[in-house]
C-alpha cells in the first residue's frame, strides 16, 4: 500500500469535541513545531457552541512557508466518535488515520487505502490519572506525545513549552509531561517511528522564512497591538464573534501599558455598548472630540454600524473600525471564515458613500494597517475599514516580528489649533483650500471665538451652514470624491511578483491573479503549482481600497486575471468592474465559500478548469489570435 | 419662523463673571414654527449659560434627529455642536465626554429621539451617569414628519388627526429614575422661572442630569383635546418652584424657614427648592417616583427637581480614567515604543 512521504511538507487534523481541553494540547502540538523553526500554521475549524460538539485543528506544515491551507489531510487524529466517519473519509490516500483504540474500531470505517494506528488513550488515561476531569484534559496530552514519536517533534521543546505554559505550578508540569511520555512511549513500542511524513529541523527551509525571527500570533492581537501603538484612547464595542479578541486583547495591553504612571488611572477607555449602532456612536463622537478612537466587529455589527458609517463619512469624522468578516448572511456560520462584506464595507451606508478599505493578509500587516487606519482616518477625516477575516482574526499564524520604528508620529491631520485659528482669517470647515478635497477641522473646546461650527449629517455649505442649495450639495459631495482620488495615493500600495520564468510555456495568454487578505497565501502556492504545470501566473495583492492605479495596469496588461477571493458573488471582482474601466470577460472569479479557509488545491482547480472550459473565449481575447 | 434677526442690542446688557454678556451666547436664528415651545428652551439653556458664566467655546452641544434635535443651531454659536443621527445621540455624547471629560456637555433631543429610536441608547446612557446635561423637549407629537403621536403621548390624547391615543404614554422622568439617574427633573417651557434653573443646576452637577421639558407643539398637538398643548400643560401644572446659586455667589434671597430646603451640588453650587408640600425629598427615589405617579393619578403634570444625589460620580471616574482628556494625550504617553515591542515579540516565540 502506498504511504505518503514527506519531511516538513504535510497536513495534520485533530478531530476533538470542543469544550475538552482538545485546544490548548493542539496548540502545544503547533508551537513545538514552530519552536523548531518549521513553518507552520495552525486553524481551528470550530462550531459556533460551547461545549459537545466535533471541532478540528488542521495544521499544515510547510518548509516552503506556504501558510494558507492546502487542501487534503495526510494525517488525522481522530478523538471524537461523533465526526469518525467524516473523518475516516477525509485522508488522502496513502494518509494516516491515529485513533482511540480503547473500542474496536467499527468495521465500516475501514479503508484499504489507509494507514490505522490505534492507541489506546481512554483506556490508558483511566488507569493512569484518578479524576475524571484529568482523564479527560490529559488524554489530548497523551495523543500530542504520540505524535511526538510519529512524526518526530523534538522532545524537550515540548518539555519547554509546558514548562513555561505552567511556570511555577510544578505539579501540572509533572503531570503534563507523564502525559506525554505516555503516548510517545506506547507509539515507539508499537508503530514504527516515526513515519514517512515527518519533521527535520532545518530541513528545505524557505529563505524568506529563515530571514526574521518569525513569531507566531493571531491576528486579532496583532490589531489589538496597533490600536494601543497608533495611539487609540477610546475603543466601543460590542462582543461579536470572530471580532472579540481583538478588544479582548486591548484591554490585556493597555492594562500593562498605558497606566498613567502619575495617578495609576488609564490612559484609554472602553466602554462595552448595549450594541452595534451605539459602539460606532461613540467612536464617532470621540473621533469628533480628538481622540483616536476604534471599534471591532463583523457582518452583524458592520450592517448595524451603517447609518452610522455614513454619517461619519459625509461629516467628515475619523472612525477605525476592524472588520473581521464571518460567513453571512444573517448570522450566517459565526465561526466560519469568509471575505464576505467586501461590498457591504465599500459601500457602506445609504446615499453616495465610499470607504476607505485596509485589507490585511498577515498577522503583522494587522499591525501595521492598524497604526495606518489611524492616521489615514485623521488625515482624510473618514472611516477607515480594516478588512480582516475569522481565519487571520482568530488562528496563530507565523509571522515576521512586528517592527516600530520610534521616530514614528501621528499624522493628526488638518487640524486647527488656537494659535492656528488666531492667525486664520477665511476659515471654513469644508473649504477646499489644498485642493485635495481634504478641509480644515477644528476640535471643540479649542478657541473662545474662532473655528466653533455645527457638524451634522444634513447638507452644508463651505462654512457648515444648513443649506439644502443643490450646489452646495454637489460641490460638498464632489469634493468627497477629490478626497477618495487622494486616498489612492495615501493608502497602501498592492503588491506585485513577477512570474517565474517557464521554458515552455503551455499557453500563449499573458494570465494574472488578484488577491487580497488570506486568500493570498494558497494564491501564492497554487500560483507556484500551475507554473510548475507550464502556466505562469503574474500576482497582484491588493491592500486597499480606493483601488491604486496600478490595479488598473495589471488587469490591462493581461488577457486574463482571476480573482481570488472566499465569497460566493465575488466581491472583489464586482468593486473592480465598478471601480476599473474593465471588460467583464477579462475577470475571471476563483471562489471559496464554504466557510473554511480557501486551500490552494481549490484555486488551482479552478484555475486548471477556466483555462480549459473558457479557452473558446480567451482565444479570442488575445490580440494575436484575433 | 422669522428671517430677520436683530442685531440690536442694548448698549448696556449685563456682563457675567467672564465679562460676557447674553448675546455671546445667542445662537443661529430659529427655523422653528412661531411659537414653538423649543425656543423658549433653547432661550433658557442660552441665559442658563450666562448667569452660570460659562466659557461658551467649552461647552458642546450634541443632538439627534427632528425638531428639537435642531435647536442647538439656535444657541450658543460659538459652541461646537453635532447634530447627529436619530436616536443616536446618547453613544455620541458618550464618546465625546471619553474623549474630552473637561467640557460641558448639553444634549437635546426630542421625545420621538429619546422615547422611540433612541429609547435604547437613552437606558444606556442613564446607567453608565454620563457627565451631561439631557434635556428633551417633549411635545408627544413627530413634528417634522406633521403630527404623528410619538411614545410620549398621553393616553385618551386626541391627535391633529382626530384620533383618540389608545396607549400609554411612556414617562421619560420615571424612566430615568428607574434606572439610576443621579439627576432627574420635570419643568415646562413656559415656565421660564423654573427651567433656567434647572438648566444651571444640572449643567453644574457631576453626572447625567436629565430635564423632561414639556414643549407645545404650537403647529400640530396644541389643539381641544391635546393633553400637551399650552393651555392643558398650564392648567394641569403641580410646580415645585426653585433658585440655583452658583458656587462662590453671595445668597441674597431669602426664605422664611420652613418654606424651603437647599441641597449643595457638588461644585458648591446650591438649589434651592420652595415649597416642600409635594410630599417627598429630593434624595428619596422611592417617593420621587410615587409622587410623579400620583400627579399623574390625578391628571397633573408634576415639575420641579425630582431627584438629586450631588454625590454621584460619573462614567469617566468610574472607568478609572486619567484626569487629563484622552484627546490631549500624545506620542509619549501612548506609545510604548520599540523596546517593548520587541519583547513582546519574544513572548510570542
Amino acid at each position: 500500500m502506498k504511504k505518503i512521504k514527506g519531511v516538513n511538507d504535510f497536513v495534520v487534523k485533530f478531530a476533538n469535541v470542543n469544550g475538552t481541553g482538545s485546544a490548548s494540547a493542539n496548540h502545544l502540538f503547533a508551537k513545538a513545531i514552530f519552536r523548531m523553526g518549521i513553518p507552520v500554521s495552525p486553524r481551528n475549524i470550530f462550531p459556533s457552541n460551547i461545549q459537545g460538539l466535533p471541532t478540528w485543528y488542521e495544521v499544515r506544515v510547510s518548509a516552503r512557508g506556504y501558510l494558507g491551507r492546502r487542501g487534503g489531510v495526510d494525517l488525522m487524529v481522530c478523538v471524537n466518535p461523533q465526526s469518525m466517519e467524516k473523518d475516516v473519509q477525509s485522508v488522502e490516500p496513502g494518509g494516516y488515520f491515529v485513533y482511540d483504540s480503547t473500542k474496536p474500531l467499527a468495521q465500516h470505517l475501514k479503508r484499504d487505502d489507509i494507514h490505522y494506528f490505534g492507541i489506546p488513550f481512554t483506556e490508558m488515561c483511566m488507569k493512569e490519572f484518578s479524576t475524571p476531569r484529568l482523564q479527560q484534559l490529559l488524554k489530548n496530552v497523551v495523543y500530542v506525545g504520540a505524535m511526538a514519536a510519529l512524526l518526530d517533534i523534538e522532545f524537550p521543546v515540548l518539555k519547554g513549552l509546558l514548562n513555561d505554559q505552567f511556570k511555577g505550578k510544578e505539579k501540572l508540569i509533572s503531570s503534563n509531561v507523564h502525559a506525554l511520555e505516555m503516548g510517545y512511549q506506547y507509539a515507539m513500542d508499537n508503530f514504527s517511528c516515526p513515519l514517512p511524513i515527518r519533521l527535520e529541523k532545518d530541513f528545505n527551509i524557505a529563505p524568506h522564512i529563515l530571514e526574521a525571527p518569525h513569531i507566531l500570533m493571531n491576528g486579532n492581537t496583532a490589531a489589538a497591538l496597533g490600536a494601543i501603538y497608533g495611539g487609540a484612547t477610546v475603543a466601543a464595542w460590542y462582543p461579536i464573534t470572530p471580532s472579540t479578541s481583538v478588544v479582548d486583547a486591548f484591554a490585556k495591553y493597555a492594562k500593562r501599558l498605558r497606566i498613567d504612571p502619575g495617578s495609576g488611572k488609564k490612559n484609554y477607555a472602553i466602554v462595552q455598548a448595549e450594541d452595534e449602532l451605539a459602539a460606532m456612536g461613540m467612536v464617532v463622537g470621540a473621533g469628533w472630540n480628538g481622540a483616536r478612537a476604534f471599534t471591532a466587529t463583523s457582518g452583524p455589527g458592520l450592517s448595524l454600524m451603517s447609518e452610522f458609517l455614513g454619517l461619519a463619512y459625509f461629516a467628515e469624522l475619523p472612525v477605525v473600525l476592524i472588520d473581521v468578516q464571518r460567513s453571512g448572511p444573517s448570522t450566517g456560520m459565526p465561526t466560519r471564515s469568509q471575505q464576505s462584506d467586501v461590498l457591504a464595507a465599500a459601500y457602506a451606508s445609504h446615499g453616495d458613500t465610499k470607504q476607505v478599505l485596509l485589507f490585511p493578509a498577515t498577522p503583522r500587516e494587522c499591525f501595521d494597517m492598524t497604526v495606518e487606519a489611524f492616521d489615514l482616518a485623521e488625515r482624510l477625516q473618514t472611516p477607515v475599514i480594516m478588512m480582516s477575516d475569522l481565519d487571520l482574526g482568530m488562528n496563530d499564524w507565523m509571522s515576521p516580528p512586528l517592527e516600530w520604528d520610534d521616530n514614528y508620529q501621528m499624522d493628526r491631520g488638518k487640524v486647527l489649533d488656537k494659535e492656528a485659528l488666531d492667525e486664520a482669517r477665511e476659515w471654513g470647515r469644508y473649504k477646499d483650500v489644498d485642493g485635495d478635497g481634504i478641509c480644515y477641522r477644528t476640535l471643540p473646546g479649542t478657541h473662545p471665538d474662532k473655528g466653533a461650527f455645527f457638524t451634522r449629517g444634513s447638507s452644508k455649505n463651505q462654512d457648515a451652514i444648513y443649506s439644502e442649495s443643490g450646489d452646495d450639495y454637489v460641490q460638498n459631495v464632489d469634493r468627497l470624491l477629490r478626497k477618495f482620488e487622494t486616498a489612492k495615493q495615501l493608502v497602501p500600495k498592492p503588491k506585485t511578483h513577477p512570474p517565474i520564468e517557464v521554458k515552455k510555456p503551455k499557453t500563449k495568454l499573458k494570465l494574472g491573479a488578484l488577491f487580497f487578505g488570506t486568500s493570498a497565501s494558497p494564491s501564492y502556492e497554487a500560483v507556484e503549482m500551475l507554473t510548475a504545470e507550464g502556466y505562469p501566473i503574474d500576482t497582484m495583492r491588493i491592500r486597499a481600497f480606493p483601488f491604486h492605479e496600478s490595479l488598473d495596469r495589471f488587469i490591462d496588461e493581461h488577457d486574463l486575471s482571476f480573482v481570488i477571493e472566499q465569497n460566493r458573488d465575488g466581491q472583489m471582482r464586482q468593486l473592480i468592474m465598478n471601480e476599473c474601466e474593465v471588460p467583464r470577460n477579462k475577470l475571471i472569479s476563483v471562489l471559496n465559500y464554504s466557510g473554511t479557509p480557501i486551500t490552494a488545491r481549490t484555486i488551482a482547480d479552478q484555475i486548471r478548469q477556466a483555462l480549459n472550459t473558457k479557452s473558446a473565449d480567451v482565444v479570442r481575447l488575445h490580440p494575436e489570435d484575433a | 419662523m422669522s428671517y430677520i434677526k436683530p442685531n440690536f442690542r442694548h448698549p448696556r446688557l449685563p456682563e457675567n463673571a467672564l465679562g460676557h454678556t447674553v448675546a455671546d451666547y445667542d445662537g443661529a436664528i430659529s427655523t422653528l414654527c412661531a411659537g414653538c415651545g423649543h425656543d423658549s428652551i433653547s432661550a433658557a439653556i442660552r441665559n442658563a449659560c450666562f448667569l452660570s458664566s460659562i466659557p461658551p467655546h467649552r461647552i458642546a452641544k450634541v443632538s439627534g434627529i427632528g425638531c428639537s434635535s435642531k435647536m442647538p443651531t439656535y444657541f450658543l454659536g460659538k459652541s461646537h455642536g453635532f447634530n447627529s443621527v436619530h436616536g443616536r445621540m446618547p453613544s455620541v455624547a458618550t464618546g465625546a465626554s471619553l474623549a474630552n471629560r473637561s467640557l460641558t456637555y448639553i444634549g437635546v433631543s426630542g421625545d420621538g429621539d429619546t422615547a422611540s429610536i433612541g429609547m435604547g441608547q437613552f437606558v444606556h446612557l442613564v446607567r453608565r451617569n454620563v457627565n451631561m446635561t439631557y434635556v428633551v423637549a417633549n411635545n408627544g407629537c413627530y413634528g417634522l414628519t406633521k403630527g404623528q403621536d410619538s411614545a410620549t403621548a398621553d393616553h385618551g390624547s386626541i391627535s391633529k388627526y382626530g384620533e383618540v391615543n389608545s396607549f400609554d404614554g411612556i414617562d421619560l422622568a420615571s424612566l430615568a429614575l428607574l434606572q439610576g439617574a443621579s439627576f432627574v427633573a420635570r419643568s415646562f417651557s413656559g415656565d421660564k422661572e423654573q427651567l433656567e434653573p434647572l438648566i444651571r443646576a444640572a449643567m453644574g452637577h457631576n453626572g447625567f442630569a436629565f430635564i423632561d421639558v414639556v414643549s407645545p407643539c404650537v403647529t400640530f398637538n396644541n389643539h381641544a383635546g391635546s393633553t400637551k398643548s399650552y393651555e392643558a400643560t398650564r392648567d394641569h401644572l403641580d410646580v415645585m418652584p426653585l433658585d440655583f446659586v452658583p458656587m462662590r455667589e453671595e445668597i441674597r434671597t431669602q426664605y422664611s424657614e420652613g418654606t424651603s430646603k437647599s441641597v449643595t451640588l457638588h461644585d458648591g453650587s446650591v438649589i434651592y427648592l420652595h415649597k416642600a408640600e409635594t410630599g417627598f425629598a429630593t434624595n428619596d427615589r422611592t417617593g420621587s417616583l410615587t409622587a410623579i405617579q400620583k400627579a399623574k393619578d390625578d391628571g397633573r403634570i408634576l415639575t420641579g427637581l425630582l431627584y438629586l444625589d450631588p454625590d454621584t460620580q460619573d462614567l469617566n471616574h468610574n472607568l478609572k480614567i486619567a484626569s487629563r482628556p484622552l484627546n490631549e494625550l500624545g506620542k509619549d504617553e501612548l506609545c510604548p515604543g520599540s523596546k517593548v515591542l520587541n519583547s513582546i515579540n519574544e513572548g510570542l516565540r
